[in-house]
């Protein structure tokens, strides 16, 4: 089992490396540069720039000197505004994302759970189907027309809520249901599925025939194994809430990364994209790297091939 | 898997059997298929156009005077053509791209699957370390470094859409190889590349269909998000995801620009994902849970 996990931490260094090259060479092939512009800068200035950035190096150079800066945390100065790094304007969306993220990460997968458990003991009934099918709207129906519904209902007609900002702790009610939801829809379903697999199962009914209570059956010995599957999900749940949250940002106008990523996008600001795309890939692919080895850990039938 | 003994002809008919048993995936066919042709013959049917504007009717509210059945938006744009070409454009992404995908991930999977050994063991690799990559960012900065252009979406969202496909592909492949009608036309002397294409890929048709219906709403999905952020499609030009975002704008003093796009968004979504779901069930019997 230690040997697995070696391994598989040992296996995210080759998927990193091509992130940040597909990254940095995606951006060097990029037409134009940033001092492009012939009236702002005369071809001297504009050479002696370049030289200063080190964009006048080749490329091979570049990502070197570009890789050595990553490692140490230090992703260059942004594109568009060179006075500020990228790095910082990072650092500031990050503490805002990662608030929003992890709540509605908490929210969502507790909720789902329980739904979950409660459509499963139902099987079958209108109260399960009911479930069953908002949990399939909550799946189909994407955040960004979920966000603005919500922004109309209760901010807008209702005025429960800001519109948007970070007033308050009000503020970030809205953002978390619709960030919530579709995790909440997709754990619901899986943990009904997976539970009643489980409730199938020879040891499951020698411990009803025994005379333990509904109750006791599902929290003392079908839930422990039922939650494995859901363990296999938390890296896309996580890559989920990540992306959920560049559109819930936009929506509610947040000051966290998905804005940031955003805005860079449409100001083209090349640097900052590039920074963004490889915390971004290095969190995604880290988390799931991490539920891969929980998941291994608590499955005792995966065992590295 | 049954499917790989249904003749090819009979496919259509043992999934159509399967789908209509259930009166619930019967109606979300039919809706899906209400959209689609009012998506497509819609345009026609209206006076106006997707792109002429007219500042005498700005932002009417869904009416019946001058044919503005959906109303208009802040520049008086028809919404209801509007709507319906923006329809053509998600459906049309979700369609071709899916299909870019289904290409390229079939003969991947496919070509593994039969040859085995060291090149399997090599392109599967390749498959595990793109799949670790959350793509998707890399869509938005490709749309960021080479400008936002729509076949552009069209390529980058099916070349890294393959992947589930070729692994499903190479799983189903690997158990087919070692069927007995495949081992008689390999002791006849067929050439391997003859072998994958006439007699290992139709045999897949059951599970790439399936997987096809999945992917499809996924793509719509991503397109969507992209023309939502404003990465998409652009001006003229409209999708779903771009009337959403408008909507948004506006929702203020014109709740319709952004409800009626979003609802036909939301219920093609939700019945295209039901309708893959009820394939699921119509060509895997084993699969009883869902």
């Amino acid at each position: 089992m230690l040997r697995y996990t070696l391994l598989r931490i040992a296996s995210i260094v080759p998927t990193l490396a091509i992130v940040l090259v597909l990254a940095f060479t995606m951006v060097h092939a990029a037409p134009g540069g940033p001092f492009e512009d012939p009236r702002a800068v005369s071809p001297e200035v504009k050479a002696r720039l370049e030289a200063q950035y080190g964009l006048d190096r080749p490329y091979h150079e570049q990502l070197l000197r570009y890789t050595r800066g990553v490692l140490v945390g230090d992703f260059g100065p942004s594109y568009r505004y060179p006075q500020s790094r990228v790095s910082e304007l990072m650092r500031a969306g990050l503490s805002v994302s990662f608030a929003l993220g992890s709540i509605a990460f908490i929210i969502g997968l507790s909720l789902g759970v329980v739904l979950g458990v409660a459509a499963a003991l139902r099987q079958n009934r209108w109260s399960d189907h009911l479930l069953m099918a908002v949990s399939m709207l909550g799946i189909s129906v994407p955040a960004f027309v979920v966000a603005p519904v919500l922004v109309l209902v209760f901010a807008i007609t209702l005025s429960w809520f800001p519109v948007g900002g970070m007033q308050g702790t009000g503020a970030f009610v809205l953002p978390v249901i619709a960030l919530a939801l579709p995790l909440m829809a997709y754990v619901a379903r899986i943990i009904r599925a997976s539970l009643l697999d489980v409730l199938k199962s020879q040891f499951i009914r020698t411990a009803r025939a025994q005379g333990l209570s509904t109750w006791t059956v599902v929290v003392r010995y079908a839930m422990k194994p039922a939650l494995i599957p859901l363990v296999s999900y938390l890296g896309p749940a996580i890559a989920g809430v990540l992306t959920g949250s560049v559109v819930i940002e936009q929506v509610f106008n947040l000051p966290g990364c998905g804005r940031l990523f955003v805005q860079g996008a449409l100001n083209r600001d090349y640097t900052l994209i590039m920074g963004l795309v490889i915390v971004y890939s290095t969190l995604v692919i880290t988390l799931n790297l991490l539920a891969d080895i929980a998941y291994g850990w608590l499955d005792p039938r995966v065992r590295y091939r | 898997m049954t499917v790989a003994t249904v003749r090819r002809h009979g496919l259509l008919r043992h999934v159509l059997h399967g789908m209509t048993r259930s009166v619930f995936s019967t109606v979300c066919l039919g809706t899906l298929a209400i959209i689609v042709l009012m998506v497509f013959v819609g345009p026609w049917l209206s006076p106006h156009s997707y792109y002429a504007t007219d500042l005498n009717a700005v932002l009417l509210p869904p009416t019946l005077v001058d044919s503005h059945w959906f109303g208009t938006d802040e520049l008086g744009r028809d919404l209801f053509v509007r709507t319906m070409i923006g329809g053509r454009i998600s459906l049309a992404v979700g369609v071709v791209a899916t299909l870019v995908s289904l290409l390229v991930g079939v003969t991947w999977g496919a070509t593994a699957g039969f040859l085995g050994g060291r090149v399997d063991h090599i392109m599967m690799r390749i498959v595990d370390l793109l799949y670790a990559i959350p793509f998707l960012f890399f869509v938005i900065l490709l749309t960021v470094v080479f400008g936002r252009n729509i076949v552009l979406i069209f390529i980058a969202i099916g070349a890294v859409n393959w992947l589930d496909m070729a692994r499903i592909v190479r799983g189903q492949t690997l158990a087919l190889r070692q069927r007995d009608f495949v081992q008689a036309v390999q002791i006849m002397g067929a050439g391997k590349a003859r072998i994958i294409l006439r007699h290992i890929v139709p045999n897949l048709a059951g599970i790439v269909v399936v997987y096809t219906a999945l992917s499809i709403p996924q793509i719509i999905l991503l397109e969507s998000f992209l023309s939502f952020l404003g990465l998409g499609v652009q001006e003229p030009m409209t999708s779903w995801g771009a009337l959403v975002q408008q909507g948004t704008a506006l929702m203020e003093t014109a709740p319709w620009v952004l409800l009626i796009p979003s609802t036909l968004l939301a219920v093609t979504l939700v019945t295209l994902n039901f309708v893959g779901d009820a394939l699921r069930d119509a060509l895997d019997p084993q699969d009883s849970r869902r």
